[in-house]
């Protein structure tokens, strides 16, 4: 009897490890082919060795979505469309055979990368438009951006309804609610739009959040833009107390706090319409921890910028344009007081699309949500 | 050796028969904008519509055609950083399968154009996108990934924020990417099977909006023609080693036209030059200040040369001598480029009137006119198997004869 049974265990033991060996064997693949992906980063590196592994992973089943979605998590941007890119593949072959189960899980989860839960939820909607749309009102506060936005556009549009049914506090709750939790540009400014309009104060500069407080000295050559290149002494000193050789003779730091909704900090108002001239800009952010934000720039002018004397980024190009959050830029400040010096050149452009020398400026995280100076 | 040989010449026949059948690039296999395909209907009418689907965002990329597959870009999202590469069934209009990226570059562009504004290119085997990004991907006919590069990821300062446009070409194994800015100015020679970088190009520091062309020299060499506003440049595809320069500076909107061994360049007017020996600076042929293209580059078709300015006038000149001929006023303003098959032009204005100019007679004559019911028309259309492609900002047409699989 004894014998018997562990002739039964056995067999089952093996009966078992034959089952189990692909599967586990496919497992084994799938976090090796993933692994591969993630390697791929600039400049094309690891691109031979994420061919390979794109193209086992593209063959697996939709049941393995899941597990390439939280692949992402922690992904660099040139993996992420790797994977992107796997996950629409497999999502295409299988015929309704979505693990809609898992893939709600994982969207449940916020701590996945927001671009992947979007995916996810993307593939539940494909299966259930319905599910999907009712899920909607749970994305107000999401970190994914783009749920975010479907969830504001939803209160928008209870708002625009209460509006027109002449439900003037439901509607002004609904566009504040809206207001709140936007992001993205749109949505604020269309939100701000309707409460106005309502007859409600919108505050937009403390809604975006712009650094409105600045110490500006100018100008400096810039004729034949000689000035992008060219290190002028604020930059090595950017003493407040400081006096500068300028173009039009010894020039001081002077107080400069913008009005504008928008945060423009526009050269022109203190220093005059001038051309082939540059100017600077110091500003302060008091943080009361060490934090990594973003500096959010918009400038149709050349520019740079420096956090706490260090180098951030420039940008040599003049009136091709200027929008919100033109450009990110990833930023570590420090507990206490940050500094902030933007350098903004004027060309020599005489086009009446040319005039502006201006910039605007604000923190915020990496979703877009401001973060104001603590002091 | 001789099974070696029939195989050969059987590869080979086959490849020219592709390229034949094909529309692999901006402006066409040979980037002229000319069809031999003399079965593209003339009448452009809702009866010649073989089919049209909507688009998943906004473009303003021409459609490629490689067999039986239409491909095509576009870009959706409030950023606009959601990168699609669509293929479409050329027969049916069915969607084979599409494809998403993110953008890993900057994504702001004039509202008039669109991250979708480079046309992709194709080597028959496999197709290559191209955004404003700069974003450059590539997949096998089936859509399966071949590799990513993002370029405005790993030149941060390289973008324009109007917006860039400039479309690929493929030589000699090379895939050719131009990120011409007024930053971190550069074009890429790409290794189209890896996405290797085989060589990166200084370029002037001027945004430029045009795209590079293919000479043949006299030798049979293939040259990568790349424009700016500083002139023309010739470049070896395999190396990236620059072969000549005409430093006499040229348009930065409307792209070069290639025709009978010659360029016809957007320059002081429209310059024309063709090479003299390999490897040796261009000699001037003719340069005409009337016929002087606005943003759609011009055209050769046979021995006449057609440009459209910004006022929606057509010219119509003698490519040999730059003569102009006639004009004739279209409905405008145009930012595609005119096509041609056999005796007629394909002009496609911003507002969507799709116009069919015979060339053939005296004065050129509008023989068809067709409002498509869309506006901000800019794409450039694409012609293969006796069907003319077109696309609006967020609309694909078929115009053609129906197929037994229609």
């Amino acid at each position: 009897m004894k014998t018997k049974t562990w002739i039964v265990l056995g067999a089952l033991s093996i009966g078992q490890a034959v089952w189990t060996l692909p599967a586990a064997a496919a497992a084994g693949s799938v976090i090796e082919a993933l692994a591969a992906i993630k390697n791929v980063g600039p400049q094309g590196q690891g691109t031979a060795a994420a061919q390979g592994a794109w193209k086992r992973l593209s063959k697996e089943p939709p049941s393995v979505l899941p597990e390439v979605l939280t692949a992402m998590d922690g992904a660099n941007d040139y993996s992420l469309n790797w994977l992107r890119s796997a996950v629409d593949t497999i999502a295409g072959t299988a015929d309704g055979r979505l693990p809609l189960r898992e893939l709600n899980r994982f969207l449940e989860n916020t701590a996945h990368h927001p671009r992947a839960r979007r995916l996810a939820y993307e593939l539940i909607q494909r299966a259930d438009p319905d599910g999907a749309r009712r899920m909607l009102a749970a994305f107000l506060n999401d970190p994914s951006n783009e749920l975010r936005r479907d969830a504001v556009a939803t209160v928008l549009t209870e708002a625009g309804a209460a509006q027109g049914g002449g439900k003037k506090d439901e509607a002004v709750a609904a566009y504040r609610r809206a207001l709140n939790h936007a992001r993205d540009i749109d949505q604020i400014e269309s939100a701000a739009k309707a409460l106005r309009d309502l007859g409600q104060t919108v505050d937009l500069q403390q809604t975006f959040g712009w650094l409105t407080r600045w110490k500006l000295v100018a100008p400096f050559n810039n004729v034949a833009g000689v000035g992008f290149e060219k290190a002028f002494a604020p930059e090595h000193n950017a003493d407040l107390g400081a006096e500068y050789e300028s173009m039009t003779g010894k020039v001081r730091w002077q107080d400069y706090e913008t009005k504008s909704e928008y945060g423009l900090v526009d050269f022109n108002k203190p220093f005059t319409q001038l051309k082939g001239a540059g100017g600077y800009a110091l500003g302060e952010f008091y943080s009361d921890k060490a934090q990594t934000m973003e500096l959010r720039l918009g400038c149709k002018n050349a520019w740079k910028i420096w956090l706490n004397g260090q180098y951030l980024f420039g940008r040599e190009e003049y009136h091709r344009g200027a929008e919100i959050d033109q450009y990110r830029l990833r930023a570590e400040l420090k507990p206490g007081r940050n500094t902030i010096l933007v350098k903004c050149l004027q060309n020599e452009q005489k086009e009446e699309w040319t005039v502006e020398w201006e910039f605007q400026l604000r923190i915020t995280d990496a979703q877009g949500t401001p973060i104001l100076s603590s002091k | 050796m001789k099974f070696l040989s029939i195989l050969t010449i059987g590869a080979t026949l086959a490849a020219l028969t592709l390229t034949a059948a094909n529309w692999t690039q901006f402006r066409g296999p040979q980037g002229s904008g000319v069809s031999d395909d003399t079965l593209v209907p003339t009448q452009l009418d809702a009866k010649a519509i073989s089919w049209s689907v909507g688009l998943p965002g906004r473009g303003l990329s021409s459609p490629i055609i490689i067999g039986d597959r239409v491909f095509v870009t576009c870009s959706s999202g409030p950023k606009q950083d959601r990168l699609h590469v669509l293929c479409f069934d050329a027969s049916k209009g069915s969607l084979r399968w599409e494809r998403q990226f993110w953008a890993t570059g900057r994504t702001m562009a004039h509202e008039k154009t669109s991250v979708a504004a480079p046309t992709p290119a194709s080597d028959g085997e496999r197709v290559f996108a191209f955004f404003s990004s700069n974003d450059c991907v590539a997949l096998d006919l089936d859509g399966n990934l071949l590799w990513y590069r993002g370029l405005g990821r790993d030149f941060p300062n390289a973008s324009n924020s109007l917006g860039m446009s400039s479309s690929l070409v493929t030589a000699d194994g090379v895939l050719v990417a131009q990120v011409e800015n007024d930053s971190e100015s550069f074009t890429a020679g790409l290794d189209a099977r890896t996405g290797d970088t085989r060589w990166k190009l200084d370029r002037p520091k001027k945004a430029n909006w045009t795209s590079p062309v293919l000479l043949t020299e006299p030798a049979g060499k293939t040259v990568v023609v790349l424009q700016s506003t500083q002139g023309i440049t010739g470049v070896e595809p395999m190396s990236g080693k620059v072969l000549w320069e005409y430093s006499e500076g040229a348009s930065s909107v409307p792209s070069t036209a290639v025709s009978g061994g010659r360029l016809f360049v957007p320059s002081q007017g429209l310059t024309v030059l063709e090479p003299v020996a390999a490897g040796q600076p261009l000699k001037q042929v003719w340069r005409s200040g009337q016929l002087r293209p606005g943003t759609s580059s011009p055209v050769v078709v046979g021995d006449k040369l057609f440009s459209l300015n910004d006022g929606g006038v057509l010219s119509c000149g003698e490519a040999s001598t730059g003569t102009r001929l006639w004009q004739l006023r279209l409905k405008g303003p145009f930012s595609a480029s005119p096509i041609a098959a056999g005796n007629h032009l394909y002009c496609i204005s911003e507002k969507g009137v799709a116009q069919v100019i015979d060339i053939s007679k005296p004065e050129g004559l509008v023989v068809s006119e067709f409002d498509l019911g869309a506006t901000n028309v800019l794409g450039t259309p694409s012609i293969a198997q006796g069907a003319l492609f077109l696309r609006s900002e967020n609309r694909l047409w078929k115009f053609g004869r129906r197929t037994g699989a229609d």
